[in-house]
Order: structure tokens, then C-alpha cells, then sequence
């Protein structure tokens, strides 16, 4: 019978752990350098957490892997985590000691994906800020981000932002009614920006506006700020978001990131209120993420703001150079003993992975062209038989210090 | 070229019957008195033909086992909402078998917002996409093998049903939240036997013989959730002094009656004639509502009764999939005795499992156990270690799997006969099965009620004692 894995799962290979450990340890080390906490939230969660308006896109919902525990009776199901904000939402209602948070976190996701030829488990690296809702969080979070994606040694960053407060409030305008609003405001999230194009607005300036908003592409502060002007008498309702926006742009071009607007980039969660981010490298999308000024207090929390982003290492992992995966330049040692030797040898071996070579004990198959150096442990003088495979050097020494000393430890 | 076909068993089994005698296809007793589960069409010597739930035929279709098949639309969408990939298409309308599936729920729960909102409903997949499409915040999904329309308002908000139309809600107190399907009989095929099978002919007559020809289908996902209630109203638990006890319904009522005759326990109306639902007895504090045995273990668990009269069979299926559940076994009522029975076909050169899984060692093909009882089927395979393995959930009719659609079925069965007669045989028995009564390990808080079900459990004692 054919041993096969899961149709959509993966296995990381070594050459694929040490990307992926690389990525989680410049992400973590970042972090922590911007006062940010660690957390993991468990892989199984309630299904209702991302049931109800406001979280997960129908769309979405529609794939995530959900079932019955086993004293699922109740009928009620849990899911395999498919997101990761809303765990950690759960998890800082779960602990109401806190007031501002900063938290990040390494974890896999779980969402069905039909073809099976595109992952049905990633991995993310996040990190929400929770408690500020002022543009500087929002672009803390942007430039947090960006410091990790430098420091993987990645390029043409791009920053794309979108703004969900920016599409509520033109929604709002149109006066749809609820189900309606929320159908729309679901496709936009999913890709599907030209949904608003085949609306009839009732008010015709809104046509004017949606025009502009469509236009909407690239580093245009300037047309945001016209939209703004041309939208002040007739559609107030659109001023608070256009004004955030236009402030955390403002903010950006002080800090000299390279940012583009596209409002089709809203695609996402349903759970975004005000700026929606995208990161890309060379035009891939690496992450994403926005603020979610209702998420916890619609959750059952307290009415507090936040925001956060993820970023897809599944995808990261592909773009990092070969030159950046940090090689142990660390000597390879094989210990070769026989039984009546066993005391001696684990000791020596211990001893010289304390040095910090790495040190395999000699086994059936092994190659020793493979190591940098080959240790024959005898009972009796010479002691030590020692050879270089690669150099043909071959040495017999009776001082384990002498042999120390060969290596190049202290 | 040879064909397979699935054809239903219960309410469109009349009309889609008549449907095939006026195309030419000379089906042999296609009649709701068969014996047999695999038919001959005179007409199609080479076609396989075999009868099944309507529920199962979707799945059957759509993972090719067969390569057309006829049953209602609901079943379906039942599964095309969860498995939108399926290979089926749906290629005619057959013009007959026309209904309704409703969302319904008791007008009384109609105000404001409740906490957890349970759903009852034969479509389980349905009703989670349903209650998706709501945005429930909370909801649970109790899936059923029938009698949905008698779990609301105590046990249940809201129950998929299916109806002619929306008058037929009334008759049971419900009132229309939202229709989900519009129903009717549909020919369906399997997606690969559709571009490679050359079946103009048998098409063509089906076509020529249906009044409307091929319509167009709203698919599921367009069809919008109008929800006419403002809010819905989670139900409570009763709280009070009266015991709630489930009886069966189908063919174990009358054993039941008579047990329960000899613990001096009356119950009016029970079998009914008019479908009622909820009989009364002559015991004072007694709430009783007739539902399906299989159901009732979920229903205790989920405290909406707290007695009720089920096969171990069922109990111990509940167990399987929820060990850590409430329900226990309470009484045996010693009658309904079943053996629950590993079964393969005749033709299996084995006489017991073992020797059976000798043979199969030799097979590359993942093990096909289908049975009713998923999760009984499901620890058999594994403390016998079948390997890798496929339960094939079915909704009865279980003996016509095999040998094609599956290889080994875990049934039950009182002499054998049915076995028999369907050219299988038994290598295995799982273990026997009685009818029993069940309760919950919960506490009961209440002085009066406590009482009352030790009376109750005692008088069942003593009626089975004296047997």
C-alpha cells in the first residue's frame, strides 16, 4: 500500500526548517527589540469565535476545517485555527489584566484549498498592537514589518494600502440596506473591487466620487486629499476615514517608505475598520493586515482598538538568497569507539560538542569523507587515531588536550 | 457500453418508477414491495441497476460508483454546500417529486436574541451553511435521522423541514423563517461519465417522457437568506418538575406500549394513527414526545430529555463518538434482540475476519466499511486494524453496497435472513443489542423529579423482571 501524505500538507525538509527558523528568529529577535511579547494560542478554537459578522468572510468560512470534538454533543464545533488575529483576540479577552499589548506570534493556519496543489497549512509570523488606535501605531506596525523584511535581506519592498473605514463610510453613502451593504463590503474584502462599479448610487455625486475612487491607484496623496475636498459638502460621512488615511499617508512619506494606494487591495478579513496594509517583495504579496477598532468589543471585549499584520513565511521562505540562510561553519567530527571504550568516548564526545563542534558517533554506513575530522578511540597507546579525510592528514596521539588542541578548540 | 444507475427508494420512488415504465426501460419490481436492492431493465440487459436512500445517491454519483442517478434536489444541495467540488451535474428535471425545504421555527421563539441557537435538521451541512449565511454568532448544529418537526420549540429554535409548501409548517405549530431549497426530482451524473460515456439514448427517452425538458438551477449560494424573524429567541430548558421521556417511533411501539402497560404506565395514542407526536400518558408530571431512536442519545446528552427508549446499538454508537457524554444505560428491556455484524459477500473466499484480512492483505485499495453505524464501523476497523480505511456513512439499505460499493458492511440483524437473501454472509459479531432505557449521569436538583424518575425506572424494573 502507497504511504502517502495529506493532499494540500507539506513536509519542511532540513534545507526548508532552516529558511523557515531563520525567518522566525530575525522575526523574533525584531520583536523583542520593539517591546513585543510572545504568545501561541492553542490549534483548536471554538468554531462561533469566527462565525458572526464583523470576523471571517463568508467566502472564507465557507473553507475552514471544521468538526466535532469528541464531546462535541452539543452539536457546537471547533475548528482548526484558520486565522490568526481573532486567537489572540479571544486570548487578550481571556486575560482582561491587560491594557496595551504588544504581542506577536509564530503559528500555522488551517484553510481548505480546493486544487490541493496550493498549501492547506501555512505558517505566519504576526503581530498586533493592541489599545492605540493613534496613526502612529498604524505605521509602527508598517515599519515593524518592513525592518523584518529588511533584515531577511529582501528588496523592492512595496507597501500597498487600502482603507476598509474608507469603503464602509462610500457604503454607508449608498444607503444600502444591511444585508445588501454587507454582501458588498464581503466581496470587496474578497478581490472583487468592480462590484461597486455595477452599483446604482442614489446620490449622483457618489457616482463622481466613486469615479475618483476607482482612479485611486499608486502614490496619489494628492488626489486622496482632492477627493477629500470635492467629498467635504455632500458627503461628509466620507471625511473621517479620508482623513486618517490621508494622515497616515502624510506619515509614511515623512518616513520615506515606499508605499502605493489601491483600494482593491482591500481584500481580507471582515473584522478591518480603518487602513488595510499589503506588503509585497518584487510585486509578490509576503503579508497583510489593518486595523480592527471593533474586533475585541464585538467579541464580547471591552471597546478597545487595534491593529496588526501577519507575514506569510511559506512564501518568505521561497524569496530568501541561499547567501542569507545563516551555514554553521562548524566542524564535523565522527567518534569511532568499540564497547570496551563506551565511558571514554560519550565523554570525549560530550567534551568536544561542548567546544561547539558537532559530534556523531561512528554507526554502520556512514561516509567519512562527509567530516572534517574522524576519531578512532582505542584501549590502549596510541589513544587516539585521528584523521582529516579531506586532507589526508592522519595523526596518533595519547593527550586528549593535544587533540583539543588539533581541532582548534580550547 | 455498460451503465450503473442509482434509483430511489421512498417518496419518489412511485413517480420515478412510472417515469421509467413510459420511457421503455421494463424495470422488474421497482415497487415499494421489493426484496431486492439490484434490479434488471429488459430494455438495458447490461445496465446495473441499484436502489437506494435517496440521501446516499448524491454521494454515490459523485464518487463515481454510479454513473447517473435520480433523487430530490435537497439531498443534492445537501451535498454540494459542503463539497461544492463534487463531480455531479445536475442534467434534468424530471418534472415531478416538487416540495420545499424550509428553515421553520415556533413563532413564539421570535423575539429578541438568544445565546446558543440549535439547529435540528436531517441536512446537518445544509443547516450550518444556513446558520453561516445568518452570521449566528452561537449556534450548534443536531443532526437527525428524522422527526424534525417535533423538536421545536423545547428542544430545538429552529429544524430544516421539507414540505409540499408552506402551509405544511402550520400543521405542525412551525412558522417559514426562510426557504433553502426548492425541491424536485432530478436526474444527476457523474461529471467523468458524462464526457466519456456515450448516454444519448437512454437520455433521450428520459427527456422525451419529462413535461418540462432541462431547466436552469439557482445554485445554492444565490439563493438569499431572507430571515422574516427579527430575532430568535433561544429556548429554555425545562426547568420544572416533569420528566421528559422520548419514545420510538416505527416498529418498536407496540413492544413498548406493552412494557409499559406492565409498569402501569398508559400511554394515549401511542402508536398513533395521525402521526401525533406527542401522546400523553395517564402519569401525572410526564411530558412525552415520540422521536427517532437513533437520535435519542444526543438528545439526553443534550439534557432535551431526561429518559428515553433506544437500542444499545444506538447508545453505544452515541458512546463511540462522545466518550465523555452524559448518557448511561439505565434499564434493559430485553426484547428487540439484534446482533450487530461484520457482513461480506457470500462470494469472499473467508469465513471469519481474520481470514478475511489474511485475504486483504493482498489488496493496494483502501477498505470500504460502510455501515449506518459510522463510528461503531469506525472502532472496528481500527481495533482490527484494517489499515487504511474508508467508512461509507449510509442511511439504511445497507446490505445493497456490496459487493460493488463496498467491502465489508457492519449491519444488524435478528436471524440472518435479510443477509441471507442478499447472497452475504456474517464473519463477525460486534456485539448484541436490546432495546433499553437510557437517562443522564446529570443531577437532578429537583425533589419531585428525582422521585418521579426513580418511580419510572423502578416500575420498568419490576415490568421486565416479571417477563
Amino acid at each position: 500500500m502507497k504511504v502517502e501524505r495529506c493532499k494540500g500538507f507539506k513536509d519542511f525538509v532540513p534545507e526548508d526548517m532552516k529558511r523557515f527558523r531563520l525567518i522566525e528568529n530575525i522575526f523574533r529577535d525584531i520583536c523583542f527589540h520593539w517591546g513585543y511579547h510572545e504568545i501561541r494560542t492553542p490549534t483548536l478554537e471554538y468554531l462561533y469565535l469566527f462565525t458572526s459578522a464583523g470576523t471571517l468572510t463568508p467566502g472564507k468560512l465557507r473553507r475552514v476545517y471544521s468538526f466535532l470534538d469528541w464531546d462535541g454533543w452539543s452539536g457546537e464545533r471547533v475548528v482548526l485555527k484558520p486565522e490568526a488575529t481573532i486567537p489572540v483576540a479571544r486570548y487578550y479577552i481571556d486575560n482582561p489584566q491587560k491594557g496595551f499589548s504588544r504581542l506577536f506570534y509564530v503559528t500555522n493556519v488551517f484553510m481548505f484549498e480546493e486544487t490541493g496543489r496550493e498549501p492547506r497549512e501555512r505558517w505566519q509570523c504576526g503581530a498586533e498592537l493592541i489599545g492605540g488606535n493613534s496613526v502612529i501605531t498604524d505605521s509602527e506596525l508598517v515599519m515593524l514589518a518592513l525592518n523584518v523584511l529588511k533584515k531577511l535581506g529582501l528588496n523592492n519592498l512595496e507597501v500597498t494600502l487600502s482603507h476598509a473605514g474608507l469603503i464602509r463610510a462610500f457604503l454607508d453613502e449608498m444607503e444600502l440596506d444591511p444585508q445588501e451593504h454587507g454582501r458588498i463590503f464581503d466581496r470587496i474584502l474578497d478581490g472583487e473591487l468592480e462590484t461597486l462599479a455595477n452599483i446604482k448610487p442614489v446620490k449622483p455625486e457618489l457616482i463622481q466620487v466613486l469615479g475618483l475612487l476607482l482612479k485611486l491607484k499608486g502614490k496619489s496623496p494628492g488626489l486622496l486629499k482632492n477627493i477629500r475636498v470635492i467629498s467635504a459638502r455632500t458627503l461628509p460621512g466620507l471625511i473621517p476615514a479620508l482623513d486618517n488615511f490621508i494622515t497616515i499617508i502624510d506619515l509614511l512619506e515623512k518616513t520615506e517608505c515606499n508605499y502605493k494606494i489601491d483600494l482593491s487591495y482591500g481584500k481580507g478579513f471582515e473584522y478591518y475598520t480603518g487602513v488595510i496594509f499589503h506588503f509585497s517583495v518584487d510585486k509578490e504579496i509576503v503579508g497583510g493586515g489593518g486595523r480592527y477598532d471593533q474586533l475585541i468589543p464585538q467579541m464580547g471585549g471591552s471597546d478597545i482598538p487595534a491593529a496588526g499584520f501577519a507575514l506569510y513565511m511559506d512564501r518568505l521562505s521561497k524569496l530568501i538568497k541561499a547567501e542569507n540562510i545563516d551555514t554553521i561553519n562548524t566542524n564535523r567530527v565522527l567518534v569511532d569507539f568499540a564497547p570496551k571504550v563506551v565511558k571514554e568516548g560519550f565523554k570525549i564526545a560530550t567534551l568536544l560538542r561542548e567546544s561547539g563542534l558537532i559530534v556523531e558517533l561512528a554507526s554502520k554506513g556512514q561516509q567519512e569523507t562527509e567530516y572534517d575530522w574522524v576519531i578512532e578511540l582505542k584501549s590502549k597507546s596510541p589513544t587516539f587515531v585521528i584523521n582529516n579525510p579531506k586532507d589526508g592528514r592522519k595523526l596518533e596521539l595519547d593527550s586528549f588536550t593535544e587533540v583539543m588542541r588539533l581541532l582548534g578548540c580550547n | 457500453m455498460a451503465f450503473r444507475i442509482a434509483l430511489p427508494k421512498g417518496r419518489l420512488l412511485k413517480e420515478t418508477s412510472a417515469l421509467l415504465e413510459k420511457s421503455g426501460w421494463k424495470i422488474e419490481g421497482y415497487n415499494t414491495q421489493m426484496r431486492h436492492y439490484r434490479l434488471l431493465s429488459k430494455k438495458y440487459p447490461e445496465m446495473g441497476i441499484k436502489v437506494f436512500q435517496e440521501k446516499d445517491i448524491p454521494i454515490q454519483v459523485a464518487v463515481g460508483n454510479y454513473d447517473i442517478g435520480i433523487c430530490g434536489l435537497n439531498w443534492i444541495e445537501e451535498l454540494l454546500v459542503k463539497y461544492p467540488s463534487s463531480a455531479i451535474d445536475k442534467i434534468l428535471d424530471l418534472g415531478y417529486g416538487e416540495g420545499a425545504l424550509f428553515a421553520a421555527m415556533r413563532p413564539e421563539m421570535m423575539r429578541g436574541t438568544g445565546t446558543i441557537i440549535r439547529i435540528a435538521s436531517e441536512y446537518s451541512n445544509l443547516a450550518e451553511s444556513f446558520a453561516e449565511r445568518l452570521r449566528l454568532k452561537r449556534f450548534s448544529i443536531l443532526p437527525l435521522w428524522g422527526a424534525a418537526e417535533v423538536y421545536p420549540p423545547e428542544s430545538a429554535e429552529i429544524v430544516l423541514l421539507t414540505g409540499k409548501t408552506e402551509k405544511d409548517l402550520v400543521k405542525h405549530k412551525l412558522v417559514n423563517l426562510s426557504l433553502l431549497v426548492k425541491t424536485k426530482a432530478y436526474l444527476i451524473a457523474n461529471k467523468n461519465s458524462l464526457k466519456k460515456k456515450d448516454m444519448t439514448q437512454i437520455l433521450a427517452a428520459l427527456t422525451k417522457n419529462v413535461p418540462h425538458g432541462i431547466h436552469e438551477i439557482d445554485e445554492i449560494n444565490n439563493i438569499p437568506v431572507i430571515v422574516r424573524a427579527v430575532g430568535i429567541n433561544a429556548g429554555k430548558q425545562n426547568a420544572n418538575d416533569k420528566v421528559r421521556i422520548a419514545l420510538p417511533d416505527g416498529h418498536q411501539q407496540s413492544h413498548v406500549c406493552s412494557i409499559f402497560k406492565q409498569a402501569g404506565i398508559y400511554v394515549h395514542d401511542y402508536p398513533s394513527k395521525t402521526g401525533n407526536r406527542r401522546p400523553v400518558s395517564n402519569i401525572e408530571g410526564i411530558l412525552i414526545k415520540v422521536i427517532r431512536p437513533q437520535d435519542m442519545p444526543l438528545q439526553v446528552a443534550n439534557d432535551n430529555f431526561d429518559l428515553a427508549i433506544t437500542g444499545r446499538d444506538w447508545f453505544t454508537e452515541h458512546k463511540y463518538q462522545f466518550p465523555s457524554s452524559p448518557v448511561v444505560e439505565l434499564v434493559d428491556l430485553k426484547y428487540g434482540r439484534v446482533r450487530l455484524v461484520a457482513v461480506i459477500s457470500k462470494d469472499m473466499p473467508a469465513e471469519n475476519i481474520d481470514e478475511w484480512q489474511r485475504n486483504r492483505h493482498q489488496s493496494h485499495s483502501a477498505c470500504r466499511v460502510a455501515s449506518e453505524y459510522t463510528n461503531i464501523a469506525d472502532n472496528y476497523a481500527r481495533d482490527k486494524r484494517l489499515g487504511r480505511y474508508r467508512i461509507i456513512p449510509t442511511w439504511g439499505a445497507t446490505e445493497a453496497f456490496l459487493p460493488e460499493d463496498a467491502d465489508i458492511l457492519i449491519e444488524n440483524t435478528e436471524t440472518g435472513g435479510t443477509i441471507a437473501r442478499h447472497n452475504l454472509k456474517i464473519i463477525d459479531t460486534l456485539f448484541e443489542s436490546t432495546v433499553c432505557l437510557i437517562g443522564s449521569k446529570r443531577i437532578i436538583y429537583d425533589k419531585i423529579k428525582q422521585k418521579r424518575v426513580k418511580r419510572i425506572i423502578e416500575a420498568l424494573e419490576s415490568a421486565v423482571g416479571a417477563n
